[in-house]
């Protein structure tokens, strides 16, 4: 079972609620999608804990349902 | 000594070698996109590695998920520590970091 953008959009924003995120389909076969996802609970983690919060966002999806998320997460530019 | 056997034997494989990667396939014969892009990386950078593939064991298979909190293979280490997965990996790599993680740990690169 593949998820669409919105569902994952919905997870992201749920878990993480100012995060900027822009997903894309990258065949449009709803299975193979790239995230950006930047956040300001980001600061100060590192990349492998900020992916595992996207991770542990999607509840277990990634892996399963979710095949291929390319996954880029970035900080917000300090003020 | 943890109470999960497949634990102990990722423990010990993950310090048995200063690079080791988890991946689908073979470092020869990858099976998966997304490993073949980490081996293409690692080959390129002139590093030695050791490549397990999960595809012949399930329990290493899930037990490497749950070792490192990370839901997808590939997942690369480097002296016993998780780096990361395809993205980390490509995107550390883009940036000069892969490079400065093997200085930074010890771990030579063929020229």
């Amino acid at each position: 079972m593949a998820m669409n953008q919105a569902e994952i959009e919905r997870f992201i924003k749920e878990a993480l609620p100012d995060a900027e995120v822009v997903i894309n389909d990258l065949r449009g076969d709803g299975d193979h999608y790239a995230a950006y996802v930047k956040s300001a609970s980001f600061v100060g983690k590192s990349r492998v804990q900020q992916h595992q919060m996207v991770y542990s966002a999607l509840q277990g999806r990634m892996g399963n349902e979710l095949h291929a998320l390319a996954l880029q997460t970035a900080v917000p530019d300090a003020e | 000594m943890s109470d999960n056997p497949v634990f102990d034997r990722i423990k010990s494989e993950v310090e048995g070698s200063d690079v080791v990667l988890f991946m689908k396939g073979t470092p020869v014969f990858p099976q998966c996109g997304f490993s073949a892009s980490v081996v293409q990386v690692l080959n390129h950078m002139g590093a030695n590695f050791k490549g397990i593939n999960v595809l012949e064991d399930d329990s290493i298979r899930d037990g490497i998920k749950q070792y490192s909190n990370w839901p997808t293979i590939p997942q690369l280490y480097i002296k016993g520590e998780f780096v990361g997965g395809c993205d980390i990996i490509r995107e550390m790599f883009e940036t000069g970091e892969l490079t400065q993680a093997f200085n930074d740990k010890g771990v030579a690169l063929d020229a």
